[in-house]
């Protein structure tokens, strides 16, 4: 809902809030009528049997029988008359207010048996029904309290009419309307009453799609809880794909360029030095070396060979070894093997940070800390550079930190002015 | 050695398991068995006794690292069994783990970038053939450059010596490459061996020794 269309704004009136308000709570009638029928029809047995108790009779046998009946039917057919109903209210909860509300319901198999499980013991489904008694029992009340009001407003306009025709007499407290030029007054006041009826419409509906949004909606985040889970699957599919790419390249193309190098380096052996073709198949053969090494460096920063074969510490390893810089490592202890999308965004974690060390921070070492504590695994770069690195000046650190919030974790970053800088990323590790 | 090289090569890429036939039989090797993974490795080495085998590490059913751990194990039974390995990739540990068996000789670790220089590859089988041990010019590059205390000792030059040293080279080809006499190579040998502790003996190998020593501090 925009705060223009909010009915406690004061240009609510020209806003299509009104009509809008008006819309949801008529379509509430027949609802809440079915609702208020359900319900009733329930707690007649025991409106009867408190009637009888306050005239200080007793309960006897088919009252009792009834009132179990009723109970036990509002248990078992309570949430199923409750769901649906939920559902055709949060879709015109959509009248009145445009956030998007959210099914509180676990997604469950389509199967009966389970389906009745979940739903009978989800704390969701029993919110709905709450819901449901509201419509039937207060929502009636606090619409034909309105009704009343509208009535004497519009009995009030046209006062002067039934004035002149002599049919009625008006009375109100003590003020008694009998002709025509006492009506008058009475008119005016119900004309000015119209825009305060149109504000109490719009309070109301208002006030019962906060009570629907409550009840219905998705308090407790399970909707959320799914949110995470997929991006947690995603991030699976993506860990597949990348090797399924790495195993194609090293499998097929590597092993092919690796046999036709050979092939060419064997024909170099039968070409004498001083054939004309003795130049061009040198170069074919070095270029076709060159050609191997750039491949593998390409399958290389896939997903090094190293990390699916050894895991972390000894990619972590091979990856100082590289660094142009002296990077120490230190692996606590207790520290197991992580499943492999974990391990995949902590070795790239690991080798972005160390990159940007020898990129930015003219640093003259590195420190590189693994352990795992409360069922996450930690990793800490650490220089003695000259700090400052600042997540807004490039896409490198906000690129890590989205790559580690795909698994779940975060990135922490504390890089002072002249150093030193240390980023810590956490990654859940799932057992 | 005797005279025709019995060798059993385990490589699962078919191409490159042809090539590797070929260059082998043209340099006078008899490919007794090649096969595609490790427990055929194994089989055939049990049939065919050979006095050389080649085998890739990364192979089926896992594609991890199973020529190496069957080249352990055939190191591990017969100590003196010549066994060179292949890999995509340089890895230290896998070059480590092989070195352990035995005492180290006979056993050699190349990357597959080094079979296509078709020479060179055959030169560094008989190293091994020949009682040496042949580690892949970048791991040692990779050993050498990390930070570590005996090698701290060691002058800019003695590592390079060094380094050539792992490669399997001799020390008139190390004089070569580094354009000194073979007498200051001989110096450095010398200096080398003492920084690292390894004081004069009968035994030949102090050399290789030497080279082992970086690999498994």
């Amino acid at each position: 809902m925009s705060t223009q269309q909010a009915p406690w704004n004061a240009r609510y009136l020209l806003t299509s809030g009104p009509w809008r308000a008006l819309l949801y709570v008529l379509t509430t009638w027949p609802l809440a009528g079915l609702a208020g029928a359900a319900v009733g029809s329930l707690i007649l047995p025991w409106l009867a049997a408190g009637l009888r108790l306050n005239d200080g009779r007793l309960l006897d046998g088919p009252l009792l029988f009834l009132m179990v009946t009723a109970l036990l039917m509002f248990a078992v057919l309570g949430p199923l008359v409750a769901i649906p109903l939920a559902a055709v209210e949060r879709g015109r909860l959509g009248l009145i207010d445009q956030r998007p509300v959210r099914s509180a319901h676990r997604s469950v198999a389509p199967e009966v048996l389970t389906w009745l499980r979940v739903r009978f013991t989800e704390a969701a489904t029993w919110r709905e029904v709450l819901y449901a008694i509201f419509l039937g029992l207060i929502v009636p009340l606090v619409y034909g309290a309105y009704g009343l009001l509208v009535l004497i407003d519009i009995g009030a306009i046209l006062s002067p009419i039934f004035a002149v025709s002599g049919t009625d007499q008006w009375t109100f407290g003590v003020f008694t309307v009998n002709t025509f030029a006492q009506a008058i007054p009475l008119a005016i006041g119900g004309i000015l009453l119209i825009p305060v009826l149109f504000h109490l419409l719009g309070f109301i509906a208002t006030g019962q799609a906060a009570t629907a949004r409550v009840l219905l909606g998705d308090r407790d985040g399970t909707a959320l809880h799914e949110v995470a889970q997929s991006r947690a699957r995603l991030a699976d599919a993506f860990e597949a794909e990348r090797r399924r790419i790495e195993r194609d390249l090293h499998d097929g193309a590597q092993h092919r360029l690796t046999s036709l190098t050979l092939q060419l380096g064997m024909a170099r052996l039968d070409v004498p030095e001083d054939s004309p073709a003795a130049a061009p198949l040198a170069q074919a053969h070095d270029e076709a070396k060159e050609l191997m090494v750039v491949l593998r460096e390409l399958i290389h920063g896939i997903r090094p060979q190293s990390l699916a074969d050894l895991g972390l510490p000894a990619a972590l390893r091979e990856l100082a070894a590289r660094s142009p810089l002296p990077v120490t490592i230190t692996v606590a202890d207790g520290v197991q093997r992580p499943a492999p999308h974990v391990e995949g965004t902590a070795y790239f974690v690991a080798s972005e940070a160390l990159a940007n060390v020898v990129k930015h921070s003219a640093a003259a070492r590195a420190d590189l800390l693994i352990a795992e504590t409360a069922g996450m695994l930690v990793l800490e770069v650490r220089d003695d550079g000259q700090g400052g690195a600042d997540p807004a000046l490039g896409t490198g650190l906000t690129g890590l930190a989205d790559r580690v919030a795909a698994v779940g974790g975060r990135v922490l970053l504390a890089s002072p002015a002249g150093g030193p800088t240390l980023i810590r990323a956490e990654l859940p590790c799932r057992r | 050695m005797p005279e025709v090289t019995r060798v059993v090569l385990a490589e699962d890429g078919v191409l490159l398991r042809e090539g590797l036939v070929g260059v082998l039989s043209r340099f006078g090797f008899a490919v007794v068995a090649a096969v595609g993974d490790g427990d055929a490795l194994l089989e055939a080495v049990a049939e065919h006794r050979p006095d050389l085998v080649i085998t890739d590490i990364r192979m089926p059913p896992d594609h991890t690292d199973e020529g190496l751990r069957a080249a352990v194990t055939l190191r591990r039974e017969q100590p003196g069994l010549a066994v060179v390995v292949l890999s995509q990739y340089v890895q230290e540990e896998y070059a480590s783990a092989l070195l352990d068996t035995g005492d180290g000789l006979r056993v050699g670790y190349l990357l597959k970038d080094r079979v296509v220089d078709v020479e060179d590859f055959v030169a560094a089988l008989r190293t091994v053939l020949g009682g040496g041990t042949v580690v892949d010019p970048e791991v040692v590059r990779r050993l050498l450059r990390r930070p570590r205390d005996p090698l701290a000792a060691l002058s800019a030059r003695e590592r390079e010596v060094l380094g050539l040293l792992a490669e399997g080279h001799s020390n008139s080809a190390i004089a070569a490459r580094l354009f000194v006499t073979e007498a200051a190579v001989g110096k450095h040998v010398g200096n080398i061996l003492a920084k690292l502790d390894l004081p004069p003996a009968e035994d030949t190998n102090r050399r290789v020794l030497a080279v082992l020593a970086f690999l498994r501090s």
